[in-house]
């Protein structure tokens, strides 16, 4: 089946000025949005679209959109667009920002009409200076066009999108902890209640949205919810950009459907596992999501499928493990990962992390005990459902779903004292 | 790339005004600092203690909540680092593909160890993780320059290169 991709460009075309952008349709979505829809109307078509979050939790986009309050309240709305993009295994927003930057700033003029925004602020991680440099253009461009600031599409509506940049801290992508660092501080989430639809940026009302989710608008008022609805599975509505990396022939992007299986991404689009090897395991949402086994790989990648699967549809972002890999050091890498990255607010997750890191450290060393495959379920269990976050729980299913699937080979380490798998990638 | 105190500000006329420009996007000013710091960065190598001082009187914060920031987050150095200060990923997809590897090389050919800077101060080595790049791993970024990516664990000759 051919798919039809409208998130990425073409082959061959390159839509980064804004004249190329417009030559192919550009802008008229936010035109007809913006002089010929009501608000109201536009976060309706959206709800009706079944748009999902693509920045992770998979919330309705036109359900948050109507948690936001009226205008002509006391505080103004803000837009606060995530290009935190740290999640890993996770590299697609990354190709939205720099190969079809107006399609995402088309998609964050939409998105902030229809919250009634004063202005979009988008948090781009700090390691990424290509975007940032791409996405700096494009608005510079668009501002000297006159379709951004006063009279925006010729309406009476003011409206401005600036660029914020991230250090570093993977905890910056979680909502609240991106609104903390935007406010210059450290980045560490906040407890909810109260939300960011009524207290988010500068303690006003503040829509969070992923990249990848505002670049999908712009497509939904263009070609109708009922289109978007013709893609997809009738809950996972749409295209998507999965991510494939590791142990593949050709890494890369690739949008396709909600609900395409996942062994049609792996051999099919990525070009199936390198060197002819065996598939041993898939992450199939970014490392946060619990691994899935070879033999679960006629999975569809959409959110109740995975569900069913044990897992979760995350970011998409899909890492792919040949049968030399250890699955104790994959656990470790990632355990490592969230040791490093725990914000120290909560007690479970700062001293579950170092706890896992440790346990794994040991048993990958070949000096790990019964005992400690024990704990690393005990203490996983002690991280779940109790911190101001999400990363806690994270951290826990990571660990926790290597040592579920893979317990054997956890068990080999105990047993023989040693790493069971020679030609294993290092840790 | 050393903090030369020039008459007798850290922080040079031209990120003071830059950052001057970016407060005007904010309704709060420190939501610059992030920004600001990554100028003052940009342009003394590192962020030492007196433009630290300098940016919290710029902002209208007290130098501590700069501090908070500066140490919080991994991009940000108090103290130099290598005037290249080579950033090695060692996430899932980059180990998968030889990260480790990577780093054992560049430790050899530097003669410093991760976390080190060589005598000269010409480089430092540090484990990143994941950039951002995982379809192109393995993954490494040297300062604040676009992403130098598909490098081989066995063509770090080539790598040495590009890093320059
Ligand atoms: C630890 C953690 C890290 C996250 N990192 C990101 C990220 O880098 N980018 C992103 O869009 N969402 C990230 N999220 C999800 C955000 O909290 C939020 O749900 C999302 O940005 C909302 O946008 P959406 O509804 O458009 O998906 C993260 C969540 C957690 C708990
Ligand atoms: S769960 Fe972890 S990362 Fe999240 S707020 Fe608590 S300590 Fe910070
Ligand atoms: S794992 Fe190295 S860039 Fe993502």
């Amino acid at each position: 089946m051919a798919v039809e991709r409208y998130l990425l460009p073409p082959d061959g075309a390159d839509w980064r000025a804004l004249a190329a952008y417009r030559r192919a349709g550009g802008y008229e979505a936010a035109t007809r949005a913006l002089r010929e829809m009501t608000t109201e109307a536009v976060v309706e078509e959206v709800k009706a679209s079944g748009l999902r979050g693509r920045g992770g939790a998979g919330f309705s986009t036109g359900q948050k959109w109507s948690f936001m309050p009226k205008p002509g309240g006391p505080k103004p709305s803000y837009l606060a667009c995530n290009a935190d993009e740290s999640e890993p295994g996770t590299f697609k927003d990354r190709q939205i920002m720099e190969r079809n930057p107006h399609l995402f700033l088309e998609g964050l003029i939409i998105a902030g009409y229809a919250i009634n925004a004063r202005a979009a602020y988008v948090y781009i991680r700090g390691e990424y200076v290509t975007p940032f440099r791409v996405l700096s253009d494009a608005i510079a461009e668009l501002r000297a066009a006159g379709l951004l600031g006063t009279g925006l599409f010729g309406t009476d509506r003011e409206y401005d999108i600036h660029l914020m940049r991230g250090a570093g801290a993977y905890i910056c992508g979680e909502e609240t902890g991106m609104i903390e660092s935007a406010e210059g501080r450290k980045g560490q989430p906040r407890k909810r209640p109260p939300f960011p639809a009524v207290y988010g940026l500068w303690g006003c009302p503040t829509t969070v949205n992923n990249v990848e989710t505002v670049s999908h608008v712009p497509w939904i008022i263009k070609r109708g919810a009922a289109w978007f609805k013709t893609i997809g599975t009738p809950t996972s509505t749409g295209n998507t950009l999965f991510g494939v990396s590791g142990h593949v022939n050709r890494p890369g992007v690739y949008e396709l459907p909600l609900g395409t299986k996942l062994r049609e991404i792996i051999d099919v689009h990525a070009g199936g596992v390198r060197g002819g090897r065996a598939l041993k395991a898939i992450i199939p949402g970014g490392v946060s999501m619990p691994v899935l086994s070879a033999e679960q790989v006629d999975v569809a990648m959409d959110h109740e499928s995975l569900k069913q699967a044990g897992t979760l549809l995350g970011t998409g972002g899909i890492v792919v493990m040949d049968d030399t890999a250890c699955m104790v050091r994959a656990a470790l890498v990632i355990a490592r990962f969230f040791r490093h990255e725990t914000c120290g607010q909560c007690t479970q997750c700062r001293e579950g992390t170092a706890w896992l890191y440790k346990l794994l450290q040991r048993i990958e060393a070949g000096q790990g005990s019964a005992a400690d495959l024990r704990t690393i379920e005990s203490v996983g269990g002690y991280m779940e459902g109790q911190t101001i976050c999400a990363l806690s729980d994270a951290a826990a299913w990571a660990a926790t779903g290597f040592l579920r699937r893979f317990r054997a080979e956890f068990e080999a380490h105990v047993h023989e004292g040693r790493c069971p798998l020679p030609e294993s990638f290092e840790p | 790339m050393s903090a030369v105190v020039s008459g007798t500000s850290v922080l040079s006329e031209r990120v003071q005004d830059a950052i001057r420009a970016e407060v005007q996007k904010y309704p709060q000013p420190r939501s610059a600092l992030l920004i600001a710091l990554h100028l003052v960065q940009g342009e003394l190598g590192y962020v030492p203690l007196e433009a630290q001082r300098e940016l919290a009187a710029l902002l209208g914060i007290r130098p501590i909540e700069v501090r908070e920031v500066v140490t919080f987050y991994p991009m940000y150095h108090e103290h130099p680092v290598g005037r290249r200060n080579v950033q090695v990923c060692v996430n899932i997809a980059c180990a998968l593909a030889g990260a480790r590897q990577v780093i054992r090389a560049l430790e050899r050919r530097f003669g410093i160890a991760v976390g080190e800077r060589t005598p000269d101060g010409g480089y430092s080595l540090e484990e990143a993780q994941c950039l951002g790049s995982c379809g192109t791993a393995v993954c490494v970024q040297v300062n604040n320059d676009p992403f130098i990516e598909n490098v081989r664990p066995d063509a770090v000759d080539d790598l040495v290169k590009r890093i320059g």
